[in-house]
């Protein structure tokens, strides 16, 4: 089960030949993950690693291979062209990574994709691991950047706006003995395609995931609107940690929608929303695992 | 990005966002030269910073007010003659104040009403969003807060763009009539191209005004632009100033180190933006202040590290560093070579913690180790974050 992706889902790369697609590229195969296409245009025929096929196009990928999920890695000027031509194919989900898209650009893909049946993650996001049946929970589905290796096959379900303080938490419940149902992290920019609250209604809904943990930052509402609903809809134990308790307003901390802006989306009023659905807060960054495991009782 | 607000008239005129005439200018003699061509009565003179509250500000030199009105060229010489060069402070700018390099020299207008004006960015609706409001010249914020019914909002179409009925809707609503309110409708329009090709998260316009002569003109704007879409507009980016940021940003910028300088004491170097904030709430947890945000990305080198630390040792408030990473992919012996090399490089004096998780740690930290380099090492972020403020307290 998990949610989103597992490993049987087929995936194709945008970017493929770039040094950064294809590192991961490569890094996603060694975990298992079942890349079987790459797109870059100008380049169909050759192949990557002398064992998958690059198409110029995205729905030649798709059709010739059976890929149903898309992961993008081409740089910031090009990316939305390259969500819109992964819509267009009939993908079922498209994990966009580059970081840097203009805000201007995702609110016109954004409004491009309505009415369309794809699911966009990201941008600006490490992507998501499914965790594999392998050993050391190898053979899973690895989408993006996130270090495979940390991760165990488990029941807790992860979503984060930030890269790094996904690894931490899933580093710290791998090393509770607490394993992973799916770790997505949706990005850190003001425009994204999923919110924590999309992944909360996934994750509540799996049967295999058990408790869920949920990352979020200053900036925006999005995850007083995720606490809004966990009140009353959902049925698992849900641990939270906001960073940016010390940031000053009207600065962005690196990630684009990390600011506080007209007294809007401070640390404070998350956590306290977080508390008001009966969400656990963990106090400092290093109790994220410890917090859930006290949850789950 | 934030810029001055004769760049901001710069940009106006080139949109034809109708706006009172006006120069810039680097010294006195331009700036009676401009006051001259402006008609030489009726004439504001306005010190370029990047802070608010000039009107009430006092500089240095004991010159009281960064804004004022003048009725002759000569006097508008001799007022800038009396700011450029001169440190301004005001309520923004903290004690240190800011120089003054070039004044704006524009037509001071009679005003019969003010109105507030703006277009932004909105995260939630995902589209540009109109605010707009009878009660301009004054705090925003406070009116929301007060009177939220006298403000207006109106989201445009991301695809269709700004439609001709929500421009009369909102002239009617803001009591603009006949050729007033075809006048405010060309305003708005003009404003909204700009903020659109300008790639623009927020553009203000506090106050609009309706002058005594039945003009509507912006006075004065302030601008934010998406700095991911800079790129694309090179002309834009040059209006940057980088004379008014925090010049270890403006250092760490160079190496794609994103540094913010803050007031306490406790520097953090960190990779990934989230965790690195983290970083600043955890050492706050347990009683330090930190002295900075400090993201060093994900595939940082062993040269960015020791800039990082040139940038952090560059800051006299530290007095002591945390270093908090979690090597996913990046090979944390990367790291403990660029610390190690920094340290040596730059003859670290003060208390210096260190934090490795993740890829290749077991070598990292033998390297740590081997190097002689005084440091305490933190068996995870607690324990990293409590020794660094133990450390400074010491």
């Amino acid at each position: 089960m998990a949610i989103l992706v597992d490993e049987n889902t087929k995936v194709l790369i945008q970017g493929i030949t770039g040094s950064f697609g294809g590192r991961h590229a490569k890094l996603s195969l060694d975990y298992g993950t079942q890349v079987v296409a790459g797109v870059t245009p100008g380049k169909g025929g050759q192949k990557f690693e002398d064992q998958v096929p690059i198409f110029d196009t995205v729905s030649e990928a798709a059709a010739e291979t059976g890929a149903t999920v898309s992961a993008i890695f081409v740089p910031p000027p090009f990316a939305a062209d390259a969500i819109l031509e992964a819509v267009d194919a009939g993908l079922d989900l498209v994990v966009c990574i580059t970081e840097g898209i203009p805000v201007m650009d995702m609110m016109k893909v954004r409004a491009g994709m309505e009415g369309s049946k794809t699911r966009l993650i990201g941008p600006n996001c490490p992507g998501l691991v499914t965790p594999g049946r392998g050993e050391n929970s190898q053979g899973g589905c690895r989408i993006g950047i996130a270090p495979g290796y940390i991760h165990k096959r488990g029941s807790i379900g992860v979503v984060s706006r930030s890269g790094t303080l996904t690894y931490e938490a899933v580093w710290q419940l791998s090393a509770l003995g607490l394993g992973q149902s799916t770790c997505v992290g949706i990005g850190g920019d003001p425009i994204n395609g999923t919110s924590h609250l999309d992944v909360l209604k996934m994750f509540n809904d799996d049967p295999e995931t058990e408790g869920i943990i949920m990352i979020g930052e200053i900036g925006g509402t999005a995850e007083e609107e995720a606490a809004e609903w966990v009140k009353d809809n959902c049925n698992k134990p849900v641990a939270g940690f906001i960073a940016g308790a010390t940031a000053p307003p009207g600065r962005r901390m690196g990630h684009a929608g990390a600011i506080i802006s007209g007294g809007k989306g401070t640390a404070e009023a998350k956590k306290q929303a977080m508390r008001d659905a009966g969400i656990a807060v963990a106090e400092t960054p290093a109790e994220m695992g410890r917090t859930l495991k006290e949850a789950l009782g | 990005m934030n810029i001055h607000e004769y760049q901001a008239k710069e940009l106006f005129e080139k949109f034809n966002v109708p706006t009172p005439g006006g120069k810039v200018a680097d010294t006195a003699e331009e700036a009676k030269a401009a006051a001259e061509e402006l008609g030489g009565s009726n004439i504001v003179v306005k010190a370029q910073v990047h802070a608010g509250g000039r009107g009430k500000g006092t500089f240095k030199n004991g010159f009281k007010g960064g804004v004022h009105l003048v009725n002759s060229a000569e006097e508008a010489g001799e007022i800038a003659g009396k700011m450029i060069g001169e440190t301004l402070v005001t309520h923004q700018t903290g004690e240190e104040g800011r120089l003054v390099r070039k004044v704006l020299v524009a037509q001071s207008v009679d005003i019969e009403k003010e109105y507030y004006l703006a277009i932004l960015m909105d995260r939630e609706s995902r589209s540009p969003v109109i605010v707009a409001s009878t009660e301009g010249g004054v705090n925003i914020e406070d009116v929301a807060e007060s009177t939220p019914e006298k403000i207006l909002n109106e989201k445009v179409h991301p695809l269709l763009g700004l439609q001709p009925y929500q421009v009369r809707k909102l002239a009617s609503k803001l009591g603009f009539a006949g050729d007033q309110g075809k006048a405010f409708g060309k305003l708005l329009g003009a404003l909204y191209k700009l903020f659109i090709s300008c790639d623009c998260s927020m553009v203000e316009i506090n106050p609009l005004v309706v002058t005594t002569d039945g003009q509507v003109l912006a006075l004065d704007a302030k601008f934010n632009f998406d700095d991911n879409a800079l790129y694309r507009h090179p002309d834009i980016a040059a209006m940057r100033d980088p004379e008014e940021e925090d010049p270890r940003e403006v250092e760490a910028s160079k190496y794609d180190l994103n540094y913010i300088g803050l007031d306490g004491n406790i520097a953090c170097l960190v990779n990934g933006a989230g965790l690195a904030m983290a970083t600043m709430d955890i050492i706050k947890h347990y009683g330090g202040e930190p002295a900075n945000f400090l993201d060093v990305g994900g595939g940082a080198t062993k040269e960015q590290v020791t800039n990082a630390f040139k940038i952090i040792l560059g800051d006299p408030k530290v007095e002591g560093i945390l270093v908090n990473i979690f090597g996913g992919i990046m090979d944390c012996n990367v790291i403990a070579e660029g610390i190690v090399a920094a340290c040596q490089e730059v003859d670290l004096k003060l208390p210096l913690v260190v934090r490795l998780e993740g890829n290749n740690v077991e070598a990292g930290k033998k390297t740590l180790a081997e190097s002689g380099v005084a440091l305490i090492t933190g068996d995870d972020l607690a324990d990293a974050a409590e020794k660094a403020v133990k450390a400074i307290a010491a």
